[in-house]
């Protein structure tokens, strides 16, 4: 089924407040957000019949905004959880299961209020066949393949410090965004080592916030127009790879990525080359690399030249990351909201370090360590052809 | 490198049913791990069905222990029981029967100028707890 621009994404907003927000709870988080992206669209919590959340149930969400939802998506595959949410709303609102789709981001994943526990279970695979050696959360993990990539590819630490320098470009634009000195390939490489290869400014900020977004038909976005340009759903994509990261089929290459983008590009009809704007979700460093190779914007082994030369910096041919990332803008754990909040943003013509002319915008998630990912390929009404 | 005498404060693994084959096996110094009849591919972590053909025609077999280094990165920071060996590598080697698995590296200083991708490796068993974890050491070629 090929549900291509049959839905549009009519409200988005982010919480007021990101970064540091000791004062407010992850599920307040999920509620503000939702108030202000209903806003967005020009709708209230009475038009809403489908609610998706992932972290905190979107029963709790619902029954807290005081919605009773008959669509409910808990989908929770990590960070890239909100991009298969938009994904499945696209589906059950062709399918007519429901009309308004409310999907909320919350999480304290700073100051962790409001926060549910986090637990090692040693019956696990990850419990028993990587926790026992040392593991510590994700910098531990995810950057697991980077070695193994340098090896075969001739990445260089300088190409990999180059990512976060072009995304700290983009942040010095984006009053939003947590740090937005400029910063040189010395200044990351003389960070402290995190878990070598790895530098402190190769990793993602941890910080608070929240985001949510409306999903309806293209049908409902054109009969009663909110006060924002709908984006239009153009294709989707998602996919599965491994939970546990040393059971990656091949650590120099995203399985998931690859499997994702496909679908998405397939459903959209089009190329690499036809996207205007790139979103790549950077819990770390190397991701956009993997991203660029594994999507098809350049072949193998030549992301990381491609991006210290400045290709996806401002002025370059393909913008990528433009709110500075999860290195410079936020990262409250599961970031793929913000993904989509930015390219929203880029379609609207309203972002901070606004890319000039972008029709077509491709949001790249990932979950947990590569092992999940969820892609969104987001046009404007000229794109989508409605 | 030290490996610190600190093991009960490391996460000690829980076997279940499905895999308390292998961890018999590791208190035993050896590395079990399952082969399927139908494919003939060996597979890693353990469990009942093929993961290549979905057969449960499989069996356990003690392998060689030996392994290249596949892919590592070196943690700065320490997880409970690893305060003492700060900065410690946490790898993925390749066992020569083909299947991967992370573990801790040996008998080798923990730094990128020891450590060698694709250096040869065997097997080596260190306490978790109650249980056994394998870990890999240098292995010579001549």
């Amino acid at each position: 089924m090929n549900v291509r621009a049959q839905s549009a994404i009519v409200g988005a907003a982010e919480t007021t407040r990101i970064g540091v927000v000791p004062d407010m709870s992850a599920l307040e988080m999920h509620a503000e957000s939702a108030r202000l992206a209903l806003a967005d669209a020009g709708m209230t919590m009475a038009d809403v019949d489908g609610v998706a959340a992932a972290g905190l149930s979107p029963i709790a969400v619902a029954h807290y905004l005081g919605i009773t939802p008959t669509y409910i998506d808990a989908t929770t595959v990590g960070g890239c959880s909100f991009l298969l949410h938009v994904r499945h709303a696209a589906a059950a609102i062709s399918a007519g299961l429901c009309e308004v789709v409310l999907i909320t981001h919350g999480e304290s994943g700073r100051s962790r209020v409001g926060m549910p526990p986090r637990v090692a279970d040693p019956t696990s695979p990850q419990g028993q066949f990587e926790a026992p050696y040392g593991t510590l959360g994700p910098p531990t993990m995810f950057p697991m393949g980077v070695l193994r990539y340098m090896k075969e590819t001739g990445l260089t630490h300088e190409q990999l410090a180059s990512v976060a320098v072009a995304q700290r470009k983009w942040a010095a634009n984006v009053p939003r965004a947590m740090f937005r000195e400029p910063l040189s390939v010395e200044d990351v490489l003389a960070s402290r080592l995190i878990a070598y290869p790895m530098h402190l400014l190769e990793c993602c900020l941890v910080t608070d916030g929240g985001g949510a977004l409306v999903v309806t038909s293209a049908e409902r976005a054109r009969a009663m127009p909110g006060p924002n340009p709908p984006v239009y759903v153009l294709g989707t994509g998602e996919a599965a790879e491994t939970p546990l990261v040393s059971q990656m089929e091949d650590f120099t290459t995203s399985k998931a990525f690859r499997l994702s983008s496909a679908a998405a590009f397939a459903e959209a009809g089009i190329e690499p080359s036809d996207v205007d704007h790139l979103m790549v979700y950077d819990a770390f460093a190397h991701l956009p690399i993997y991203g660029l190779e594994d999507l098809g914007f350049v072949g193998r082994g030549e992301a990381g030249a491609f991006i210290a030369e400045g290709h996806t910096s401002p002025g370059g041919s393909l913008p990528m990351n433009t709110n500075g990332g999860g290195l410079s803008y936020t990262h409250t754990g599961m970031y793929g909201m913000f993904l989509v909040q930015e390219s929203i943003r880029q379609l609207r013509r309203e972002a901070s370090a606004q890319v000039p002319d972008v029709e077509i915008s491709l949001a790249q998630g990932v979950g947990g360590m590569f092992m999940a990912a969820g892609t969104l390929i987001l046009g404007t009404a000229a794109a989508a052809g409605v | 490198m030290a490996i610190s005498d600190d093991h009960q404060h490391k996460p000690a693994p829980k076997p279940t049913p499905e895999t308390e084959h292998y961890w018999e096996g590791t208190k035993l110094g050896e590395l079990r791990i399952q082969r399927c009849h139908a494919c003939c591919q060996a597979y890693f972590y353990p469990r009942p069905s093929c993961p290549h053909c979905s057969s449960t025609d499989v069996s356990w077999e003690r392998v060689s222990g030996h392994a290249r280094l596949h892919t590592y990165l070196i943690s700065h920071r320490p997880a409970p029981g690893f305060a003492d060996e700060v900065p410690y590598a946490i790898a993925v080697v390749e066992l020569d029967e083909g299947p991967r698995m992370m573990t801790n590296l040996v008998g080798v200083d923990n730094t990128p100028e020891a450590l060698v991708l694709d250096m040869a490796l065997e097997v080596a068993f260190e306490p978790r707890g109650d249980q056994h974890v394998p870990v890999f050491r240098p292995r010579s070629e001549t």
